[in-house]
């Protein structure tokens, strides 16, 4: 069986040792072929078995402190090696700004077709098809790689991550390398890391609760927290939110920021321009709470409130605290 | 110094997409315009060729594509590009990421450069991989999606904003840099900005200018073949009521009949 090369993104620290769209990619992985993890930074017994609960027989582990020190260079040229020793059927990376970096310099290296932000793959008679939603989330195409070695970049949500029940402990490969100028030119000279919200994270969240420009303040924006906590949802804003430094940019949903498609998206204050809509408009249910009855978001929510927010969400808040008392 | 930007001439937000048989997008029955992404690579290089004066820094708009992405170039000249090349060929007709990507870093070899600025991606494919493409063709290291740069002549400083951490990085020049959204207004070109844009030189380059063969671009040369190309279903709006006091209770029930509650 052939091998199919999975690049791991791991967890942040304290929690778990890989993050959900790895998982959903091994999962993609097996439909394929068979699934071998390349991870960057240390190694532990816990990272190992997790991968090799879903579905990784070999893991290539390349750990240097330039992996941190630099942007992506390193980790092409680590992904790069494992190309070279396992001539894979194919190439799954999850697709965030880092990892479409990644799999770009790597198409060019190996002269090889790339789909980007695939939201399906499926084995076909002429390699991996991949089903990908295009132009503002308005059109599905369905496409092949017809060149060289089939890269892809897996939005998270496109499959459900299945762990297996029998599975043998996979080998543990290292990959030492001298890293190139190239690689070693890009330095981060200082990062500071965000605090932790506690709250699920918003790419991977089941629920996500967003407010828009109605929230009218960043202390009206609490509300939109306050219900995502009593959901257990993760919080999304606007661009219209984050451009007036209400939140940070790293809570944007639509075209410049993440793309979402949780099972519940509740969106008050939010108009719904089609920038927007681009980023979350494959969610599976939508409802909308905004005081403009004829807000673009109407027509495409499943279930509409018109009405206050400032009033709505309070009362829900309590309905909801209630139901779970 | 010598900043070249990267531009795209793309449909309007609003436009309704048509295709082609070849399932290429139909760009010429389409109204278009310079991304809005990339007004902000446009934004970001002007300041910093403002800032090094006009004598020390040439700044060159680049594009590709059929005759109308010459609009964009006129509109990133008016915005402050001192000069614009249009790469346009019959033969780029269908051309993917790694053909653009080759023909822009032939095209940006060729003008010669120190600092490369791209927008983020471009508001049509939404790929975001030609940045990091030229670059690695060009063999020299990029910084993405910054939202705010610097430049002190021999290296780039960009701050950066990931889910995870804010973050500087130092990148030593020649590079490739994009820039988010985040990075600030664009500008509005004046009357006066316009009309003297119209007076700075645009040079149109072909394929053999490049040296570029015409069977290494265009949808012949792909590396991915669409198999086929559906319009999503469009959602249709659901159940809509107005608050008397007791939305929050129904909103509630909505909730629990679709077992989130």
């Amino acid at each position: 069986m052939t091998t199919v090369l999975v690049l791991v993104e791991r967890g942040g620290a304290g929690g778990a040792p890989v993050r959900k769209p790895t998982l959903e990619l091994l999962t993609v992985a097996r439909r394929l072929g068979e699934p071998a993890a390349v991870v960057c930074g240390p190694v532990g017994e816990e990272i190992v078995e997790t991968l090799a609960r879903y579905g990784a027989t070999v893991v290539y582990a390349a750990d240097a402190p330039e992996l941190d020190d630099y942007l992506v260079g390193p980790k092409v040229e680590v992904l790069e090696e494992a190309v070279r020793r396992t001539a894979p059927a194919a190439v799954l990376v999850t697709s965030g700004p880092e990892g479409k970096e990644i799999a770009a310099r790597l198409a060019v290296r190996l002269d090889s077709g790339i789909v980007t932000d695939a939201v399906d793959v499926q084995p076909g008679p002429d390699g991996p098809v991949v089903t990908q939603s295009v132009f503002g989330g308005m059109w599905t195409a369905r496409s092949r790689i017809c060149r060289g070695m089939p890269i892809v970049t897996v939005r998270p949500n496109a499959a459900h991550p299945e762990p297996l029940t029998n599975y043998p402990p996979p080998a543990v490969e290292p990959v030492a390398i001298e890293f190139s100028e190239l690689a070693r030119a890009a330095r981060v000279v200082s990062r500071t890391p965000r605090a932790a919200s506690g709250r699920p994270e918003l790419i991977d969240a089941a629920v996500v609760v967003t407010g828009g420009r109605g929230v009218g303040s960043p202390e009206g924006f609490q509300l939109i927290e306050r219900l995502a906590d009593a959901l257990g949802a993760a919080v999304g804003a606007t661009r219209a939110v984050t451009d007036l430094a209400w939140r940070g940019h790293e809570m944007q949903i639509g075209q410049t920021g993440k793309t979402v498609a949780p099972q519940l998206y509740l969106a008050s204050g939010v108009s719904g321009a089609v920038q927007h809509l681009a980023g979350m408009q494959s969610s599976r249910t939508i409802v909308a709470v905004n005081k403009d009855r004829h807000a673009p978001i109407f027509g495409v929510a499943d279930f509409g409130v018109v009405g206050d927010l400032h009033t709505v969400l309070p009362a829900l808040i309590d309905e909801i605290e209630k139901r779970k008392g | 110094m010598r900043i070249v930007v990267l531009v795209k001439h793309v449909p309007e937000p609003t436009a309704v997409w048509r295709f082609s048989d070849d399932l290429t997008l139909d760009r010429a029955g389409l109204d278009g315009r310079l991304s809005q992404l990339d007004e902000h690579a446009v934004e970001q290089a002007v300041r910093l060729a403002e800032e090094g004066g006009p004598t020390e820094c040439t700044l060159t708009c680049l594009t590709m594509g059929p005759a109308p992405a010459a609009d964009a170039l006129r509109k990133a000249l008016a915005m402050g590009g001192h000069q614009a090349v249009h790469v346009l060929d019959e033969a780029l007709h269908g051309s993917d990421a790694l053909a653009t990507s080759l023909v822009l870093a032939k095209a940006v070899q060729r003008l010669r450069f120190d600092l490369v600025v791209c927008g983020m991606a471009s508001t049509d494919a939404e790929m975001s991989v030609v940045p990091s493409m030229v670059a690695d063709r060009l063999g020299v290291p990029q910084a993405t999606n910054a939202s705010a740069l610097s430049t002190n002549g021999t290296s780039v400083t960009v701050r950066r904003e990931t889910d995870s951490a804010s973050e500087e990085v130092v990148v030593p020049l020649p590079a490739v840099v994009s820039v988010t959204d985040q990075s600030g207004e664009p500008r509005y070109p004046a009357f006066k900005a316009i009309m003297a844009a119209r007076k700075k030189p645009v040079q149109a380059w072909s394929l053999a200018d490049l040296g570029i063969e015409a069977a290494e671009v265009g949808l012949a040369a792909a590396g991915t073949v669409v198999h086929d190309l559906r319009p999503r279903p469009p959602r249709t709006a659901g159940t809509v009521v107005v608050d008397d006091g007791d939305a929050a209770v129904r909103l509630a029930d909505y909730l629990a009949g679709a077992r989130i509650l």
